[in-house]
């Protein structure tokens, strides 16, 4: 049958090239399905410099090295692709994907990553580059001399608004606890900028304006108070969500929807692995997800060896 | 140049030109960053299933790229990349910022029929 494969992986990021390229390395029939467009969030980075061998790269030239390397041993890539449904519980996996095409595999690898958490607030699609932002590299200087919100509390969210008062008059950050989450150098960074104030334990509520955004409605956290803000931009770091919620009722997900998987990747599903940033840990760089992708990708290779070899035992028998 | 698969538009001259001679046409002016190259990756893919629509990208900093970057219709807008899609050479519809495969089919089918 043309469409069973030894390992069928779900999502084409790092992890999931990663695990393409290692799998079909070994001579294990992979397909890779990727509902997105392939690299996942390395796409997003505009400069990696702390991938280990490689000085400076864009995240785009690292996923499309890493989709040709797949390629090249003999991995199947579909992209682009809408998985419709599947059944992971047997011993053979299916995947239905457009509603119509069935894919069958012995194992399976969810390497789905995560998406950008979005505020959640009234507004926010309507003035998506109308005022609101979600990459400063890209858009930072279309806010010449202009008053903007940094909303987050993290690395990237300190990182992004130190960068953006290169153009920006005012930068407001805007975050829902009483203290940040990123590390002390960038806080103390945006803490000595002169063009940076903050606003703590609040969070935006309301997006509004007319062709494009004018305001802001923010809603201290502690009294409920809300309070209005003309404003010409927001950018929004407020972290990722894994892409996890498809699997829900058959995998085991901890209360942050993150995957929980044992030190080979393997969930509490026999031959579902998953790597990269949908499981459940501490750090998410492209190296954690290609460390994840390679475990999960020797893991499930053993597994098919041992259905293989046992297969193989039960024909001698007979 | 952007590092596309899509036919580029290098000046002013080139988009009408593009504009005169097709009567659907989408173009996406960016740059190679993190919000464009999701749009041109969807617009790749496209290529092959709406074969009634021109696809073309322009770099954001060209200095031709005026055509789109004053267009009235991109007045408001604060996020790169510019979507713009033009009928019989007049623009229909103008996006800012990344857009999903659903947002863009829906114009697709929106301003330019739906596809067979």
């Amino acid at each position: 049958m043309n469409n069973h494969f030894d390992v069928i992986v779900i999502g084409a990021g790092a992890a999931g090239l990663t695990a393409g390229i290692y799998l079909s390395r070994a001579k294990v029939n992979t397909l890779i399905l990727n509902e997105g467009t392939v690299g996942g969030q390395m796409v997003l980075t505009h400069q990696i410099a702390n991938y280990p061998g490689i000085e400076n790269i864009s995240g785009y030239e690292l996923a499309s090295n890493m989709k040709a390397q797949a390629q090249k041993f003999g991995c199947t890539i579909k992209s682009n692709v809408k998985i419709t449904s599947f059944d992971l519980k047997g011993e053979t996996k299916k995947i239905i994907v457009n509603n119509k095409d069935e894919y069958t595999s012995h194992a399976v690898i969810i390497a789905t990553g995560g998406r950008p958490r979005s505020a959640g607030a009234s507004g926010e699609e309507e003035f998506k580059g109308k005022g609101i932002s979600y990459c400063a590299t890209c858009d930072g200087d279309f806010f010449q001399d202009k008053e903007i919100v940094v909303l987050g509390g993290g690395n990237s969210a300190l990182e992004e608004a130190v960068s953006l008062t290169k153009y920006a008059s005012k930068v407001t950050i805007v975050h829902q606890f009483d203290n940040f989450q990123a590390f002390e150098h960038y806080v103390s960074e945006a803490k000595k900028n002169p063009k940076i104030s903050f606003i703590m334990e609040s969070k935006i509520i309301e997006f509004s304006g007319d062709e494009k955004l004018r305001k802001i409605k923010i809603q201290n956290q502690k009294d409920f108070n809300i309070s209005e803000m003309n404003i010409d931009g927001v950018f929004i770091f407020i972290g990722y969500v894994p892409n996890s919620e498809m699997f829900q009722e058959i995998i085991d997900l901890n209360e942050n929807k993150e995957i929980i998987v044992d030190k080979n990747m393997h969930t509490n599903l026999p031959g579902v692995f998953a790597a990269g940033d949908n499981v459940a840990k501490r750090y998410r760089q492209v190296t954690t997800a290609v460390a994840d992708g390679t475990i999960a990708a020797l893991s499930a290779a053993e597994f098919v060896n041992n259905i293989i070899k046992n297969v193989h035992i039960e024909d001698t028998i007979e | 140049m952007l590092r596309t698969n899509l036919t580029h538009i290098l000046s002013e001259k080139e988009h009408s030109e593009l504009l005169k001679n097709n009567e659907n046409v989408m173009v996406c002016c960016g740059r190679m960053g993190p919000m464009c190259i999701p749009v041109y990756a969807e617009m790749e893919e496209l290529e092959n299933e709406y074969k009634h629509v021109k696809f073309a990208d322009m770099e954001f900093d060209l200095p031709d790229a005026k055509v789109i970057r004053e267009l009235p219709e991109c007045k408001s807008f604060f996020g790169i990349p510019f979507v713009i899609y033009y009928k019989n050479g007049k623009v229909v519809k103008a996006t800012s910022s990344i857009q999903s495969r659903e947002q863009i089919t829906n114009n697709l089918d929106t301003y330019f029929n739906h596809h067979e």
